[in-house]
């Protein structure tokens, strides 16, 4: 059985009918970690909000460990674990009264749970006696996260857990993620972050309320249907106007200090196109197209 | 019941960490019933007068004397003619002016009816009122001690006898009033905020996914503010039998009892704002303009209800502060039981289980 599935759903918002979802579609199987990778605003928050049925779909089914979300919101709220992409938790309330808070609300204690939360409450437990609200970002974060924990959940729903994190504590909470899926947790995981999408056993890529494509990280960067070469200039704004203009050229996108330049599968004469390049000094090779390749293909398609 | 625990208990470290809001909770009963006591008292006091005496009699040296003995009277100026009398008034300094006749003194000696001018400052027309009545009575005792002639047998004789206040201080008007505003202000401002706070700050977003129920959030948000309203009321007793001197002539359980009603009562609105709002400055600005105005007006402490236009009247029915003001004083001034306050009681209880099913039935259980 899939843990969670949606349905062709659809949401608009407002008087004007702003579509958020577009016939969204996909399945989470049980005790995967699946990413949800797109920019702000592609829908990832709305996708949360209806599986952890906060908000009622305008269309097409949803279901969360087998139960529809509309009828069986109650089942669900006592079976999921939710953290919402803002901070939501009791500031003025100490990281030890948060969490036991959160462990009374859902009828159990810190104790009955403490094997799940272990390894993560260790980083928190010099701070237990702090205001929720002093702690720094990345420990926010993982106090969210045991607090979402602490009823041992079966699927997790974490809407960009990483966004504001320091990358050291980002490299952490995937850690904690993929030593959850140990325990059987199907864990749902949004992120605008390109990078992250290799964390994830299967990712979804989302962009204005369209799924592009669902498949492992892998199979995304597999799937791109181009040749792709990495160009390295000391002048990148022009180099990359002037690869644009190329006819050969199909697409040409700034990667940091780095351009990503693709040709139609089997290009050969490459030589000639950076001939055309007026720059000096371009360093050139092939590489294996990543997952942010794969997205950029999929949104101009 | 294990839940419902834990929540209160989190509802209290909100209240206890948030000192400057504990401050207000605690300081205002304290600082109103002082203003009050003090500061705004319509008793009158040594309010200046002046006399323009034309009689130049030892009588009207007399009467002078008597008007000044009393501590409602102080005789600031004797004046020598209207202008100055008239001048006095445009400089603020006196309420009222006294004009002594010619012939004064032959004629309260003869018993015979003379005219004493009174004029008074009117602007503010209790007072006037007040103070012309003050004269009248002092004029009219003046003239038995000088009267030659034995007062008259056929004259009515009101023999008046001031109930439940026989001093007719302040107090027994305004403890019951403040107590009613402090509550209610305390009550609906506080709990009216508190479910808006959660919704600002996101933690809403997470209670709602998670297995609990509207009713827990609700009494969970009302037990400590019932607590701290208690205590208040308290304070406001205390305060009024040690430092007013108001004694409590009815069971302190009784008012204890309703006061619980009138607080359930008010937490209840306080709930439904915050159910209805979605910031919690709309869900403050509606509690203050909804709640504290009205009772001021309505609840007939500041402004007696009989006095309004009918449809001011009817309007004040619906504001509970009015009818808690009246249970109030039924037993604390009037030292009366419940048998004679079980309508006012009845009224508040269904005003109580009113506003407390409606936010019930208006909890969103998803966000909008």
């Amino acid at each position: 059985m899939s843990a969670v599935v949606l349905d062709h759903i659809q949401k608009w918002y407002g008087k004007e009918k702003t579509i958020a979802l577009k016939e969204v579609s996909l399945e989470v199987e049980e005790g995967e970690l699946f990413g949800l990778i797109g920019p702000d605003g592609a829908g990832k928050s709305s996708i949360f909000r209806i599986l952890t049925t906060l908000i009622l779909p305008d269309g097409g089914k949803a279901s969360v460990l087998g139960k529809d979300v509309v009828d069986a919101y109650k089942f669900i709220r006592e079976s999921v674990g939710y953290m919402p992409g803002r901070f939501s938790l009791y500031q003025d309330l100490t990281v030890e009264e948060n969490l036991h808070f959160f462990a009374t609300v859902f009828g159990t204690t810190i104790e009955e749970n403490y094997d799940l939360i272990k390894d993560i409450y260790v980083f928190l437990e010099p701070f237990k006696h702090r205001p929720a609200g002093k702690l720094s970002g990345g420990m926010k974060q993982k106090l969210a996260l045991c607090c979402a924990l602490i009823h041992q959940p079966k699927v997790l729903f974490l809407d960009e857990p990483t966004t504001g994190v320091d990358p050291v504590s980002r490299k952490e909470f995937w850690d904690m993620l993929k030593r959850l899926k140990s325990k059987n947790i199907t864990v749902l995981v949004s992120t605008p972050y390109m990078d992250e999408a290799g964390m994830c056993d299967r990712v979804a890529l989302i962009h204005q309320g369209k799924i592009l494509a669902i498949d492992s990280p892998e199979g995304i960067s597999k799937a791109y249907p181009f040749d792709l070469y990495e160009v390295k200039s000391d002048k990148i704004s022009v180099t990359l106007n002037q690869l644009r203009k190329h006819i050969s050229v199909k697409s040409c996108y700034s990667f940091g200090d780095v351009l990503h330049v693709s040709f139609e599968k089997g290009f050969t004469a490459i030589n000639e196109v950076l001939d055309a390049i007026t720059i000096d000094h371009l360093e050139v090779k092939k590489i294996e197209a990543g997952v942010e390749d794969s997205f950029m293909a999929y949104m101009t398609n | 019941m294990k839940r419902l625990l834990s929540f209160v208990k989190k509802e209290f470290k909100h209240v206890m960490r948030d000192r400057k809001t504990l401050l207000i909770l605690f300081g205002m009963p304290v600082v109103q019933i002082l203003i009050f006591g003090f500061a705004l008292s319509n008793e009158i006091k040594e309010s200046g007068i002046v006399v323009l005496d034309n009689s130049h009699s030892e009588t009207s040296r007399k009467f002078i004397e008597k008007v000044s003995s009393g501590h409602y009277f102080e005789v600031e100026n004797l004046i020598d003619d209207n202008a100055e009398l008239e001048n006095s008034f445009k400089e603020g300094k006196v309420k009222l002016a006294l004009v002594i006749p010619n012939h004064f003194e032959e004629r309260v000696l003869a018993g015979e009816p003379s005219n004493l001018q009174v004029v008074v400052d009117a602007s503010d027309p209790n007072t006037a009122t007040v103070l012309t009545n003050y004269i009248a009575a002092i004029s009219r005792d003046f003239q038995m001690q000088m009267s030659q002639l034995p007062v008259t047998p056929q004259l009515i004789q009101p023999e008046v006898r001031m109930l439940y206040n026989p001093q007719l201080k302040g107090a027994p008007n305004f403890v019951p009033g403040v107590m009613a505003l402090v509550l209610m202000l305390i009550c609906v401002m506080m709990t009216a905020v508190s479910i808006v706070r959660e919704k600002e700050t996101g933690t809403m977003e997470i209670l709602l996914v998670s297995p609990f129920h509207p009713f827990m959030v609700i009494m969970a948000k009302a037990i400590p503010y019932m607590f701290i309203s208690l205590l208040n009321v308290t304070t406001i007793l205390l305060l009024s039998v040690w430092v007013l001197d108001l004694p409590i002539n009815g069971s302190i359980l009784l008012l204890y009892a309703e006061s619980s009603l009138f607080i359930a009562a008010s937490l209840a609105i306080g709930i439904f704002i915050s159910i209805k709002t979605s910031s919690q400055q709309v869900a403050m600005l509606i509690s203050l303009m909804g709640m504290m105005l009205p009772t001021i007006l309505f609840s007939g402490f500041m402004f007696p209800i009989e006095n309004m236009p009918l449809p001011l009247q009817v309007i004040s029915n619906i504001i509970p502060a009015k009818w808690f003001y009246i249970i109030v004083k039924s037993i604390m001034i009037k030292g009366l039981g419940f048998s004679y306050i079980w309508k006012e009681t009845l009224i508040l209880f269904g005003m109580t289980l009113f506003f407390f099913l409606i936010s019930l039935k208006n909890f969103k259980i998803r966000l909008s």
